[in-house]
């Protein structure tokens, strides 16, 4: 395997007194689709705070392209090249798709072509182009989440954290979603997904990481955590087997 | 769009500036210096506007700022500095206290920043009414001078009114500015989502910071209108009443609204002294009006406007629909 791209290690972090991240390590290899999974509580948010700069950490080290970028400032880490797409809704509803679209650029520096990669990014994205002139509150649920990724692409990101895709998505939104971020990673964009819908997003997937208890329990090809009885096990609410105490 | 047209608008603008020009000519001394209240407090309440209404931050240190203004003017004007150089003064001043304040403060948010800017209110005051060889303590700078502005003494209170006013129109025109610019635009997107405003890159702390510690400058601003316009000032008027009756403004107008502070102060200064042929009773009747109001619209009176507004265009929009629903069967 190349290099990677991201590499988390030993991350210990939380809110307040609780410990989320405890002792979280993987690494991301670039050109990749990995998806993060777990319990709920697992931290899978938690870490994409963390990787993202929202969350002081109490130990650990991130290290992206080479870099150490561990508590690194929001912009100076889209300057590196990681975008984040948080959970939930996130356009700016009473803009356009267009004008929502340029907000992507506003930490860029002066020398990029906001129109042309305005153009770039509306390519990949047929439906908005077709509505880039209408105010963004009026698309869909599963548009608006395009918005959101075709928003975070005006940076030309080498990474991009996408936490719960899916959520509130209709199947067909979902699997449309989904083969975005194949055709963005076959561009050569190193996506890190967070996922409820683990079994559809690990089927996409290069890579699958399993995240319980702030711990990485498991980093292994999508296909083998996919076919690995335990999985199953976990998200039914149970403890991995080795874990029983 | 906004169920005015245009001209209309600019019109009913016009119309309530040349009122506002004109109308106090045949007003008597009190009636002026009511106004001239109204004037100054709707630029502190502007300021607060700023923190609470659009970069959704609640401080209670809004009525501190305006002491600060006020003492750094009285101080200057009674030693011999012209009004608008004091006002300068009062604005660096209070801009900067506010940026001290704000660095360590905003590390918290909401009611608890609201809690820290309440220990500032206190301590303001407390220096205001201690530290007397600056402020004169408890008795307070007295005979403080109205200024000449381009040699027009404005002693007299219709000149001092039309001081008030024209400072008025320059920050609202500096605030419409400003709430428009970039700047603005951003101020807003922290408050409607901080996470979504941090994930384009935007650095959320020091927008925020930079909004309290503009919403302090106008505070002081209006700090150093209101030394003048009283000519004397003690501590007791920048208490933490002040603060709570600016936030009662802002939330009354409408907070979030540009016009809403000057609605909020309107009330704030103005109901008091209609209620008070009531006598004993116009306090109780006038918390009971704000209470009422704030059942009736939380938003304000403005977010009543907003409601109608939006009931309208509803309506108009299922007419427009029921049109076009009838046109299409006739085509059928």
């Amino acid at each position: 395997m190349s290099d990677p791209i991201l590499s988390v290690h030993h991350l210990v972090g939380g809110y307040g007194k609780m410990t989320i991240l405890n002792g979280t390590t993987f690494s991301v290899p670039p050109a990749t689709i990995t998806t993060i999974i777990g319990p709920n509580g697992a931290g899978k948010s938690t870490v994409f705070k963390a990787i993202f700069g929202l969350l002081k950490l109490r130990d650990g080290k991130i290290s992206f392209a080479g870099r150490d970028v561990t508590n690194s400032s929001q912009r100076a880490l889209l300057n590196a090249g990681i975008c984040y797409v948080p959970q939930g809704r996130n356009i700016f509803p009473e803009l356009s798709v267009r004008s929502n679209i340029e907000l992507g650029g506003v930490s860029a520096g002066k020398g990029i072509d906001l129109p042309k990669r305005i153009e770039a990014a509306l390519d990949l994205f047929p439906a908005l182009r077709r509505k880039s002139a209408q105010q963004a509150s009026t698309l869909s649920g599963g548009e608006q989440k395009q918005l959101e990724i075709a928003r975070s692409l005006l940076l030309e990101p080498k990474l991009v954290l996408i936490d719960e895709p899916s959520i509130g998505l209709s199947p067909l939104m979902v699997q449309q979603t989904f083969d975005i971020l194949k055709s963005l990673r076959d561009r050569g964009v190193t996506i890190l997904l967070i996922e409820q819908n683990a079994r559809s997003a690990l089927e996409i997937s290069d890579i699958g990481i399993v995240l319980e208890l702030g711990q990485t329990r498991m980093v292994d090809k999508a296909e083998r955590i996919l076919n690995d009885p335990r999985i199953g096990q976990l998200f039914l609410g149970g403890a991995m087997e080795d874990n029983a105490a | 769009m906004n169920g005015f047209a245009r001209p209309l608008k600019i019109a009913l603008g016009l119309i309530v500036v040349a009122g506002l020009i004109i109308v106090p000519m045949n007003f008597n001394r009190y009636g002026l210096f009511i106004l001239s209240q109204w004037a100054v407090m709707t630029i502190a309440a502007m300021g607060l506007n700023l923190t609470l209404g659009y970069a959704g931050q609640v401080s209670l240190a809004q009525g501190a700022f305006v002491g600060i203004g006020a003492y750094a003017g009285a101080i200057m004007t009674t030693h011999g500095w012209p009004l608008p150089v004091a006002v300068l003064v009062a604005i660096v001043l209070s801009f900067g206290v506010g940026w001290v304040l704000g660095y360590p403060a905003l590390r918290v948010q909401h009611h608890y920043l609201a809690f820290v800017t309440l220990a500032f209110s206190t301590l303001a005051f407390l220096v205001f009414r201690n530290e007397s060889w600056l402020t004169g303590g408890i008795y307070g700078i007295s005979n403080i001078p109205r200024p000449h502005i381009f040699g027009i003494a404005t002693n007299k209170p219709l000149p001092f009114y039309y001081v008030c006013l024209g400072s008025l129109a320059i920050v609202s025109l500096a605030v419409w500015w400003l709430i428009r610019s970039p700047w603005g635009r951003a101020f807003v997107a922290l408050r409607e989502n901080p996470l979504r405003a941090q994930s384009l890159g935007i650095d959320t702390r020091r927008y925020t910071l930079m909004a309290f510690a503009i919403g302090s400058a106008l505070g002081g601003v209006a700090g150093a209108l209101y030394a003048p316009l009283t000519q004397y000032i003690d501590p007791v008027p920048f208490n933490l009443s002040l603060s709570l009756d600016l936030l009662m403004m802002v939330i009354v107008g409408g907070a979030g609204f540009y016009f809403g502070p000057f609605l909020g102060a309107m009330i704030a200064v103005l109901l008091p002294e209609w209620l008070r042929f009531t006598e004993g009773y116009y306090l109780m009747l006038y918390a009971i009006a704000v209470m009422g109001l704030l059942i009736w619209s939380p938003t304000g009176i403005l977010g009543i406007l907003d409601r109608h507004m939006a009931a309208r265009r509803t309506k108009a929009a299922s007419a427009l629909r029921a049109v076009a629903k009838s046109r299409l069967e006739t085509a059928q």
